[in-house]
């Protein structure tokens, strides 16, 4: 067992953990944060995205061992003071899923990619998603809410 | 899918990771980003006993300017590549090949170094860093470095020069100010790893190509360069009759893989196809 002290969502853990436990197991099984979900378990689907000192991983690549002395954001994390996120209001607003399993990594990807630019184009948005993949193909109503939210977060930090 | 049990170790030198390494020798995976040595652990196509996780070694990233070179880290991570203006500046044509690299999650992970040691042929970094020339940068448990060409480094399917208890710790690029670059990636499916791809990067002068690098991806066991095409585009001026007629024999020494993609034959003509868009590409026509 190795010795782990990581912040999760704002509280910091100190745990001992399996080396080869991932970080996406860790955040369900030990901390019972079950709002990341395991899609693929190959690294190929997003849909276990939670976001590493501020950036954007798919929690089922990293073990836990790595998170070490780091900080952890989950979906779970991401409304503050009972408020949705404006992502999370932007998705629910237009509708931007359908069995919603896609959801708490597609947005956690989308919050990552408005960091780095927040007013994408719909392509822009397109290829910030490319590692999310959504079954259901309702990949539409995700780009309209994402620009949804990227609009509402600059007016948020204009006013 | 898990991987099957493992010690960890996490040292906080190159030091001490090279006196792991010349601990344990075969039974140690060296873990830099993880983005290929995770899946592979979990699908259990490996399981060393020891894992050797190089993300707290703080000297081994970074990216600096010594004289006419870049110097990266091995452990700097594509993003952090993708975001440096020196890279983009004195070797664009890395940073045009990391932009496609997987998808943006894996790129804030996975390491520039990581994917050179790994040296899967359909990677998308070995081709830019022979294309320029580079020059790799590698410890010994004995506390000896050596430095290494790329045409050197690359020697065959997964394998490099870096031996068991050697490190790769630095990627040393001559610098290509003002060159122009392209990466043409062909895949089928966003985020893949490329059927094939070509890495172009070119100094045009007075409306002609004055000097051409070419490298090309997942082409053969390891990625290559030819200079023949090289040579043949100097001179040219970069207009479509001229470069592809100059780039015609890329794929003739090349012996591509078959695969569900595509067979070699294919690859080959995709190699020619693609190599004229990229110089183009790069040329600004």
């Amino acid at each position: 067992m190795t010795r782990i002290t990581v912040t999760v969502d704002g509280v910091e853990y100190f745990d001992e953990v399996e080396p080869r436990m991932l970080l996406v197991q860790y955040l369900r099984e030990s901390l019972g944060k079950v709002g990341t979900v395991i899609g693929c378990d190959t690294s190929n689907c997003g849909a276990c995205t939670v976001h590493l000192d501020g950036r954007s991983v798919k929690s089922c690549n990293v073990l836990a061992v790595q998170a070490d002395g780091h900080e952890v954001t989950t979906i779970e994390g991401l409304a503050a003071n009972g408020s949705l996120h404006p992502m999370q209001t932007a998705f629910h607003e237009t509708h931007a899923l359908q069995c919603g399993y896609c959801t708490p990594g597609m947005i956690m990807q989308a919050c990552d990619l408005l960091k780095d630019n927040p007013d994408p184009s719909e392509q822009e948005i397109r290829e910030g998603l490319e590692g999310n993949l959504c079954r259901c193909t309702g990949y539409h109503n995700i780009v309209r809410a994402v620009q949804q939210a990227a609009g509402a977060m600059r007016e948020g930090v204009a006013s | 899918m898990i991987p099957a049990s493992f010690d960890y170790l996490a040292p906080a030198t190159a030091a001490e990771a090279l006196a792991a390494l010349a601990e344990h020798g075969d039974d140690a995976k060296v873990l830099a980003g993880g983005q290929s040595l995770l899946p592979i652990l979990r699908m259990r196509l490996n399981a060393p006993e020891v894992v050797i996780d190089l993300g707290k070694i703080p000297e081994l990233q970074g990216i600096s300017e010594d004289g006419d070179h870049l110097v990266i880290g091995a452990m700097t991570t594509y993003a952090a590549v993708l975001a440096s203006e020196a890279v983009s500046t004195h070797a664009a044509l890395l940073s045009k090949a990391v932009a496609t690299v997987a998808d943006p999650q894996i790129r804030h992970r996975g390491t520039v170094g990581g994917a050179l040691v790994h040296a899967d042929p359909a990677g998308d970094v070995g081709a830019p860093v022979l294309a320029l020339g580079a020059e790799l940068v590698i410890a010994g448990s004995d506390g000896t470095t050596r430095t290494v060409t790329a045409e050197d480094f690359f020697e065959d399917l997964f394998t490099t020069a870096v031996g068991e208890d050697e490190l790769l710790t630095q990627i040393r690029i001559p610098k290509h100010t003002g060159w122009g670059a392209h990466y043409e990636k062909f895949v089928r499916v966003s985020h893949q790893w490329s059927i094939v791809a070509i890495a172009a990067t070119v100094r045009v002068e007075d409306g002609a190509i004055a000097e051409a690098r070419v490298g090309l991806t997942n082409m053969g066991a390891t990625p290559l360069r030819v200079a023949g095409v090289e040579a043949a585009l100097v001179g040219q001026p970069p207009t479509d009759e001229a470069v592809r007629a100059a780039v015609a024999s890329i794929a003739d020494d090349t012996n591509p893989p078959s695969d569900l993609n595509g067979d070699s034959g294919y690859r080959k003509h995709l190699a020619t196809v693609l190599a004229r868009r990229a110089v183009l590409a790069a040329a600004g026509a």
